[in-house]
């Protein structure tokens, strides 16, 4: 019976308590700084796709909710003919953006993409690329890259020895 | 008084317990939110009051379908059982002096507990017509729990009984004008109470309708209006049961400087909290615990409270 009275006490006490709920629409909770919300395909700080169409996300998704096609521009530079991300399946787990070797494919912090429609939840390649670098502000995957697409000849990056002629016995 | 008269109080006791249980699924939300550290429904209207008006709306137009391996009759007339008796119960009760439907009658008590019993058919019945398993174990735990926590609902009124000597619900509210019987009665009180909780399946002994074990219990198949006649029937029931309680051991319209139509509100809405207060903070005991807690404990109390009010009442 104690138990009884001692637990109504409690809970009687909790009227006097802060109340924990975010008023929604008008009071955002605060993310951490790492949350994975919608998904966005960055461009390097020259303002070109870093997307270099490897088909890595789309094979690490576990839900199956990326689709590209990727094509070459006439310097040889990769980038995928279009791009979609179907956000009705997505879970939100951020693999395709661990398998992404060019940092091309972010989750950033905006969570607030409902739709009345599910087909509006297809996000095109407009939809999806953004103007800047996202997370990596300072990162160009074909500065480092050792092929030639038309942004830097081999050996001219900043830790990159001069290509070897192999041709040539010196050392 | 006269028959104009009559039919207005009537008129005011129905609209006031309808719109008192409408406002109730607000005011329990509430409640609880407030118990919980949360807001509860807070959207529609000032504070979310319109809430219960959104749900009704809601409700109506909503499919009322019966399963097709229902019983159709009984399935649809189990929930306006509920409904029909718990407001037939609120008839006895005196919310003022000389304004109730029926506060004088001689039998009022015996009228409430006979309601009380009848009400338990309508569980049954809506969870045997239901014709589903879970619906079905509800009905069997409501009707063994019902069956038994009226037995000592029952003999609880009865010290309130011989201390007023009368049935009539007014004449016991007249003879606590010195003392509320909560004080010589106070087991009788905690025990009713406690099967006042047991009576309307509020929540420490909500097992007839467990979500977690039972989906809903025996209106597991009820869907759109005949579903709110339970939900409101239960609500009806909750006042029935507080207004009862504030009648038999509070004083019922007694009390120094306010009106006493707001004396009787006040008790009643105060017991209403405390009810919500006990489906805040109580957790759901085992069916046999409850049986167990009922028969061993709660009869005995009862049986003893009893023979010493009648031993201290008989004695000069």
């Amino acid at each position: 019976m104690v138990f009884v009275l001692r637990s109504l006490w409690v809970v009687l006490q909790h009227m006097f308590r802060k109340r924990e709920t975010y008023r929604y629409p008008e009071e955002k909770a605060p993310l951490p700084p790492r949350w994975r919300g919608r998904i966005v395909l960055a461009r390097d700080p020259d303002g070109g796709e870093r997307c270099v169409a490897c088909y890595l996300c789309a094979v690490s998704c576990p839900v199956d909710c990326i689709a590209l096609q990727a094509t070459e521009d006439d310097q040889g530079r990769r980038y995928p003919d279009w791009f979609r991300i179907n956000f009705s399946r997505c879970i939100y787990c951020g693999l395709c953006e661990e398998a992404c070797p060019t940092y091309a494919i972010q989750l950033i912090p905006d969570y607030e993409m409902s739709e009345y429609r599910r087909d509006k939840l297809v996000y095109e390649k407009e939809h999806l690329l953004i103007e800047g670098p996202g997370k990596y502000p300072h990162y160009n995957f074909y500065r480092e890259a050792g092929v030639s697409v038309g942004v830097k000849d081999p050996g001219e990056s900043r830790e990159e020895e001069p290509p070897v002629d192999i041709r040539s016995l010196l050392p | 008084m006269t028959t104009g008269g009559q039919i207005v109080v009537i008129i005011m006791i129905m609209g006031g317990a309808l719109s008192l249980a409408a406002g109730l699924i607000w005011v329990e939300r509430r409640l609880l939110g407030l118990w919980q550290d949360r807001y509860g429904p807070n959207r529609v209207g000032p504070f979310g009051i319109l809430q219960p008006l959104a749900d009704a709306i809601k409700l109506l137009f909503k499919e009322d379908w019966s399963p097709p391996f229902a019983d159709r009759s009984v399935f649809l007339i189990a929930p306006a059982v509920i409904f029909a008796t718990a407001l037939l119960s609120l008839a006895v009760v005196p919310v003022a002096p000389g304004i109730g439907v029926v506060a004088e009658w001689n039998v009022g008590l015996l009228f409430f507990l006979a309601m009380a019993s009848l009400g338990a058919y309508s569980v049954i019945l809506g969870g045997w017509a239901s014709n589903s398993k879970y619906s079905l174990l509800g009905g069997l735990r409501a009707a063994a729990q019902m069956l038994s926590y009226e037995v000592f609902m029952g003999l609880s009124l009865a010290g309130v009984v011989v201390l007023a000597g009368s049935f009539s619900l007014a004449e016991i509210v007249r003879a606590q004008a010195d003392l509320w019987y909560v004080v010589p009665q106070f087991l009788g009180f905690v025990v009713f109470l406690i099967a006042g909780l047991a009576e309307t399946r509020r929540l420490p002994f909500d097992l007839p309708e467990s979500e977690t074990e039972l989906i809903a219990g025996f209106h597991t198949e009820y869907s759109g209006m005949s579903f709110g006649l339970f939900f409101v029937g239960e609500y009806i029931g909750i006042i029935t049961i507080s207004a009862l309680i504030t009648t038999f051991f509070l004083g019922g319209w007694h009390g120094p400087l306010l009106p006493p139509l707001v004396w009787f509100l006040l008790k009643t809405l105060v017991l209403i909290a405390v009810f919500v207060l006990f489906r805040a903070a109580m957790p759901r005991p085992r069916f046999d615990q409850l049986m167990a807690w009922g028969w061993k404990i709660l009869l005995p109390i009862t049986l003893i409270n009893l023979l010493v009010t009648g031993a201290v009442v008989a004695l000069p």
